[in-house]
């Protein structure tokens, strides 16, 4: 199904000439920045000077720490009076930063979010249960104006109160909901603590945090959905930015609304269709806040081949946040391939913790897992087989020695937004 | 003889190694006015395994599995030693010579006689074994 049919399906020759269109008037827009003027002038470079999209490599690329540095309105292209919303994203290092919307970028974004879930199926006769961060966060209430556009029921459940969550789901007949991928599954875990089942529900929307297929089958069968991986940052608006369709096989980014590069993360030049590398965004229909060539810091590539949906060019599932990635003796490490690890492991949890220390001028890993309570046998023995286990699995696919901490059943901590099951305890490096 | 009366179920509770684990058990068992009668704790790599015999196993499995905690039951035999020098021998030797493998062990000395609480990798050998050799092996029904 199609929200908006001629848009996302305009052929290429089409969408280039509006995606120019927008550049040329997103360019114009930034220009009210000041950053921008001094970072378009100390390039010498003026907006006429981009005439094609591929001229969009002459510009400047904005880092996080950019807009870190504008706080609070340092990015903001029109006057603050035009400015009806602000959100804020995490903030985990140093300030937040500041995100700004017009009553035009809202009515886009919630557009954006109607257009996703309509390509999933999902209609004005479901019941959306949208479990997600209600305040700073984009989250909540990105999807809540997405979903009552289609004209959903909409339960603005946010977090919290799993036993409740659950209830409301089972009484209000819930068919789709929202949430992050681990409190998908804590969700699941409390209700098959207290015996319940989902009748209802049909589509699982996951996303703010990068999940495995395996986790999408754990999930599936736990919760009875369908499970479809969301993709957004704050930055361009928020969730809707890029969404997976009934093929489940990498996700529709909306190429009218974003310009889209990968790039080698270390060179900053472009990298063809189908190499992996830094997802860069120039949002194309942004107004309170235009950005050029924002780096996202997610890894991901453009997928070579179409979809048999109908729509333009696809992203593959993103494999971590690059500053979620860690290096670990010179190897990259993403949280995302230990949960895979784990689900595929019966002995334990699919819970963990990662910590790591730099013990003697070395990296050391160590990962807390929770011991799955029917495998515990009395016997110590037993533990350390899984333990070991876990050790080499763990070996085979990080290429590294960890180090395994079996914990008590239930003591790690469960996340209700963005999960942060890192801890990195080494100091600077000199 | 039935050996099974003589099979006594010991709960193994898995633990994290932090302070203050011993005594959360130790707290749950007191309050179900459980009385321990022998414990060890057997550790590995961060984490242990608390073994106890208790008089009451079954509410003790019911009370710490409702808090949380992981137990499961093992399977052990007590035998009685003299309480006397060479009293471990005696029994040592009977699984010794009868080439029965003691997985782990301990002991406490009450007020009657010493006991030796054994996990052995062949339980109806042993118990035929040592009641062979005259030692006594505490009953199950010891334990309620």
């Amino acid at each position: 199904m199609f929200w908006d049919k001629k848009i996302e399906t305009l052929k290429p020759a089409e969408l280039q000439a509006l995606q120019l269109k927008r550049l040329k008037k997103t360019l114009h827009l930034a220009s009210n920045v000041e950053f921008y003027r001094d970072r378009l002038s100390g390039a010498g470079i003026k907006p006429s000077d981009i005439r094609t999209l591929e001229d969009i490599q002459k510009l400047p690329f904005t880092k996080k720490q950019d807009l870190r540095d504008g706080y609070p309105f340092g990015f903001f292209a029109v006057p603050l009076k035009e400015v009806v919303r602000i959100h804020t994203t995490s903030g985990t290092t140093g300030k937040p930063t500041v995100v700004g919307y017009t009553r035009k970028d809202l009515d886009s974004w919630a557009g954006l979010i109607a257009r996703n879930m309509t390509m999933i199926g999902v209609t004005d006769n479901d019941v959306f249960q949208n479990m997600v961060n209600y305040g700073m966060f984009t989250g909540g209430l990105g999807f809540h104006y997405g979903a009552e556009m289609i004209g959903m029921t909409v339960i603005p459940s946010a977090t919290g109160n799993t036993k409740r969550q659950i209830e409301m789901i089972n009484d209000f007949g819930v068919t789709t909901i929202h949430c992050t991928p681990s409190y998908a599954m804590h969700l699941s875990e409390v209700a098959e603590e207290t015996g319940v089942t989902f009748k209802t529900l049909k589509t699982g929307i996951f996303g703010a945090e990068p999940w495995s297929e395996t986790l999408r089958s754990t999930l599936e069968s736990r919760l009875g959905v369908t499970a479809y991986d969301s993709y957004g940052l704050s930055e361009l608006f928020g969730p809707g930015v890029a969404f997976e369709c009934p093929e489940r096989d990498g996700l529709h980014i909306w190429h009218d609304s974003y310009l889209v590069e990968i790039i080698d993360p270390k060179t900053g030049e472009q990298l063809a269709d189908g190499e992996r590398g830094e997802l860069v965004v120039t949002p194309l229909v942004k107004e309170a806040m235009p950005l050029l060539r924002y780096r996202t810091g997610d890894v991901t590539m453009l997928m070579e081949d179409g979809c048999l949906c109908g729509r333009s060019k696809k992203i593959a599932r993103i494999t971590g946040r690059s500053d979620d990635m860690l290096v670990i003796r010179g190897i990259n490490v993403f949280p995302s391939q230990i949960e895979h690890v784990l689900l595929k492991i019966p002995e334990v949890g699919n819970q963990f913790m990662v910590y790591v220390d730099r013990i003697n001028h070395l990296d050391e890993m160590t990962v807390e897992v929770e011991i799955n309570r029917e495998f515990f046998s009395g016997e110590l023995a037993d533990l350390a087989k899984i333990q070991k286990k876990v050790v080499k699995e763990l070996h085979d696919v990080l290429e590294l020695r960890t180090t395994v901490k079996l914990v008590e059943p239930g003591s790690l901590p469960r996340f209700e937004g963005k999960s942060k099951r890192v801890i990195d305890r080494r100091g600077e490096i000199f | 003889m039935d050996t099974k009366n003589y099979v006594i179920k010991q709960i193994s509770i898995f633990s994290e190694n932090r302070p203050g684990r011993l005594a959360s058990i130790a707290h749950a068992l007191g309050e179900e006015k459980i009385n321990i009668l022998a414990f060890s704790i057997a550790e590995a790599n961060g984490f242990g395994v608390v073994r106890a015999l208790v008089d009451h196993p079954e509410k003790a499995y019911k009370k710490l599995s409702s808090l949380g905690f992981n137990v499961a039951f093992t399977d052990v035999i007590a035998v009685q030693m003299q309480d006397i020098p060479g009293g471990l021998y005696e029994i040592a030797k009977v699984l010794g010579d009868a080439q029965i493998n003691i997985e782990y062990s301990y002991a406490y000395s009450g007020k009657d006689a010493a006991v030796l609480i054994l996990r052995v990798d062949q339980v109806e050998d042993a118990i035929g074994k040592i009641q062979k050799s005259g030692a006594t092996l505490l009953e199950r029904s010891v334990f309620h």
